[in-house]
């Protein structure tokens, strides 16, 4: 089947693409890019996307799917419907499932499940046995089952002694550890330490519990020469480590989650507990800084931290409420109006921390707009005006805190593996 | 003249307005609990559910009575929060009692906004007796009620919370309600019992009891948990009452003396000495009986306003 793409601005920072033009697709392989007259394809479907910009597929690098064991918050299809209407065709799906991905055959599980979707599904696998920091799990095999990177996200790694192993050990494969750095004595809050903590009354977070593990994995990386990747950064300080780190020429990567250079802890007054999530929400000088590390590349990627919780887990107690929000869906929305219509990144550099940069980090292929590549394309209209409505959501879940709010800047279509989302729909093309 | 809330969630965002017709209308009823007969019938056909996730006989009794002197009619819910957390959610457990027609809740829990969402949930109005470490609104009233009682008024008092503040819900109460009634609060207690960035609230820190003695007119004595080991913010009991316990000898080296509250129930010997908890400058009993009035007017006050 062939499809022709109309007036769309191409934009890849990495190939200098910049430009308005047509794209003909045909069995997913982009065959022709430039002026396409339309009567010469009398069977193709035509999609007149003038105004809007196609890049390559938008990756988000860290997602919880939730398949095995709790397919009634996710399941990986529901998790790749999510992706695929938010813009994405492509995600790292997090090890922290019931059993956890400490063994390829849940690796392969995950895999397959995914195998026929439009979007990529790579499974990251656990650095210890059940995530509990006392023995390796077996990443080398994981590592042939599919998994892309190693996490026992939820929690750091638990020592530094065992992390030093994982390390050693994943450089073999040049592979990377994804770290939620949260200090175990320090965790356990549930909001971030600051003076709105005190004020509310709740068990809090302080940032140095971030900053703490994101200087002992920055020492230990230097110490190995071995890579270290930052997930969900939150802190202020910990964004001025990477900073500094970087400048010495030491391996270690960053993302952050929209919610954190969009939210403030402000937002927990009134214990709502879609504003309860983990790293917490911090204070405005961290927002800041998130901003400032986006902008100056100390942060490369943006990934969602999607996290899918069912209505009766999140509506109960504060104290007692899972922490975590979904965001595959709010994710491009939210890039857009704090990011790009608040003058803080180019859409090339949107671009970079959604597509490029996280494929990076993981190892994978870049996709390329391209004669004769595989067309993985996501077009997005960076204007239009919407509001976020959580009944739309095609994630199975609704833990959102960002129900009724207007953003600027939507997603219009995904195109990968020879299939195609728009408009609510997946087809093959 | 009504209430300007619906609720009582807590002290913060509280009126002057609104403080001053509590502790007025206390005043009233403190008269009451002096005769003969203690009943009124002014919430006759009011049914009262006292909501206790977390143990606190004295709060609930204090209620209870509360309800009984003004004729309502009152039912207990005590649930320990592991049985919850395993069955029936708050919000269900909420939703079954408001079937049943009640009109007021008076709600503890653990968890700091519990009173909050159950305004979400439930059209009844909603008195909260204490959540997590937030707030305890009836303590604070009843504590500047017995304040008032000894030094005719609020306004320019200095009062100091001692303790252990970060655990505490009726410190933020005090803070938010005596501030707004005029009063210079602060705190003291080991810096580790300090909560983060307490300063902004507008309160002063004493790290030294001698000091905190030494520049307030009130001294308001939390109870040390004794309960608590692995990961305490102390050393131990011993060395808190060495170091902040409240002792004879200590208010003897100031010629005026604070009037010393406590929220009960008292540690003899750690927070304060037994001299002290039973000497002249303490209204620890006042307070008791003047948190029945207190609960009675905060009850009046909801109870009658629609
Ligand atoms: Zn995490």
């Amino acid at each position: 089947m062939q499809i022709i793409i109309k007036n769309v601005n191409l934009i890849n920072p990495q190939q200098k693409l910049n430009k308005k033009t047509d794209l003909l697709i045909e069995s997913g392989i982009i065959i022709r890019i430039g002026d396409i007259d339309i009567s010469g394809y009398s069977d193709a479907e035509v999609y007149d996307f003038n105004g809007k910009y196609c890049a390559p597929g938008f990756y988000d690098m860290h997602v919880h799917l939730r398949e095995p064991g709790r397919e009634d918050k996710e399941t990986v299809i529901s998790g790749c419907n999510a992706a695929a209407a938010g813009g994405f065709t492509g995600v790292a799906a997090m090890p922290n499932t019931t059993p956890a991905a400490d063994n390829a055959e849940t690796i392969r599980f995950v895999k397959e499940k995914a195998q026929n979707h439009l979007v990529d599904v790579d499974p990251v696998g656990a650095v210890t046995m059940e995530r509990k920091g006392e023995s390796l799990a077996p990443m080398l095999e994981l590592s042939e089952a599919g998994a892309v990177a190693f996490s026992d996200d939820g929690t750091a790694v638990k020592s530094a002694g065992i992390l030093r192993k994982a390390m050693e050990y994943t450089k073999m494969i040049n592979g990377v550890i994804l770290e939620h750095c949260e200090e175990e004595s320090l965790a356990g809050g549930a909001m971030n330490e600051s003076e709105v903590s005190t004020h509310l009354g709740l068990p809090s977070i302080p940032t140095i519990a971030e900053d703490l593990i994101v200087n002992r994995d920055i020492i230990l990386a230097e110490y190995l020469d071995s890579r270290i990747h930052i997930s969900h950064i939150s802190s202020k300080n910990a964004v001025d480590m990477v900073r500094q780190a970087k400048k010495k020429g030491i391996k270690v990567t960053a993302e952050v989650a929209p919610h954190h250079f969009s939210l403030t802890d402000e937002s927990v007054k009134g214990y709502d507990t879609n504003y309860k999530m983990n790293p917490p929400l911090r204070q405005q000088k961290d927002l800041d800084a998130m901003i400032e590390g986006l902008k100056d590349g100390t942060i490369d990627c943006i990934a969602s931290d999607h996290a899918p919780h069912t209505i009766e887990e999140k509506e109960v107690e504060f104290i007692y409420a899972p922490n975590g929000i979904i965001g595959l869906e709010t994710q491009l929305g939210l890039v857009l109006t704090e990011l790009y219509h608040k003058k803080h990144l180019s859409l090339e550099q949107i671009v970079e921390k959604l597509s490029i940069n996280p494929r990076k980090v993981l190892g994978l292929k870049v996709p390329i707009i391209k004669e004769g590549e595989l067309a993985n394309l996501s077009i997005f209209d960076a204007d239009a005006e919407w509001t976020v409505d959580i009944k739309k959501f095609k994630s199975r879940s609704i833990n959102s805190p960002y129900g009724g709010k207007k953003l600027k800047g939507k997603p219009v279509a995904v195109i990968n593996k020879a299939k195609m989302f728009t408009n609510g729909e997946m087809k093959s093309i | 003249m009504p209430l300007t809330t619906k609720h009582l969630l807590g002290l913060e965002g509280v009126t002057r307005e609104d403080i001053q017709l509590i502790l007025d209308t206390a005043t009233t009823f403190r008269e009451v609990l002096e005769r003969p007969i203690k009943k009124v019938p002014t919430l006759k056909g009011k049914t009262v559910v006292n909501l206790f996730f977390e143990n606190s006989t004295r709060t609930r009794i204090s209620f209870e009575l509360a309800q009984k002197r003004l004729s309502a009619d009152t039912v207990n819910f005590s649930a320990s929060q592991s049985s919850t957390k395993k069955g029936e959610t708050l919000k269900d457990t909420v939703r079954n009692i408001e079937a049943m027609k009640v009109d007021m809740i008076v709600v503890r829990h653990e968890s700091a906004g519990v009173p909050n969402f159950l305004t979400q949930i439930s059209k009844a109005n909603i008195i909260n007796a204490g959540d997590g470490a937030h707030e305890h609104p009836t303590q604070g009233l009843l504590d500047m009620y017995s304040i008032r009682e000894k030094y005719g008024k609020l306004e320019g008092l200095k009062v100091c919370i001692v303790g252990d503040i970060t655990h505490s819900r009726v410190a933020l109460s005090n803070i938010y309600g005596l501030k707004t009634m005029g009063a210079k609060v602060s705190v003291c207690g080991p810096a580790s019992m300090i909560p983060w960035d307490i300063e902004k609230l507008g309160v002063k820190v004493f790290s030294r009891i001698d000091d905190a003695i030494a520049e307030n007119d009130v001294l308001n004595v939390l109870r040390i948990q004794l309960e608590r080991k692995a990961g305490a913010s102390i050393p131990s009991i011993r060395e808190y009452h060495n170091f902040f316990g409240i002792t004879r000898e200590r208010l003897e080296k100031h010629s005026k003396k604070p009037l010393i509250l406590h929220p009960g129930p008292i540690n003899r010997g750690v927070e304060l000495s037994s001299e002290v908890a039973d000497g002249p400058y303490q209204v620890i009993l006042d307070q008791v009986t003047n948190g029945v009035a207190v609960r009675m007017a905060v009850l009046y006050l909801l109870g009658t306003m629609n």
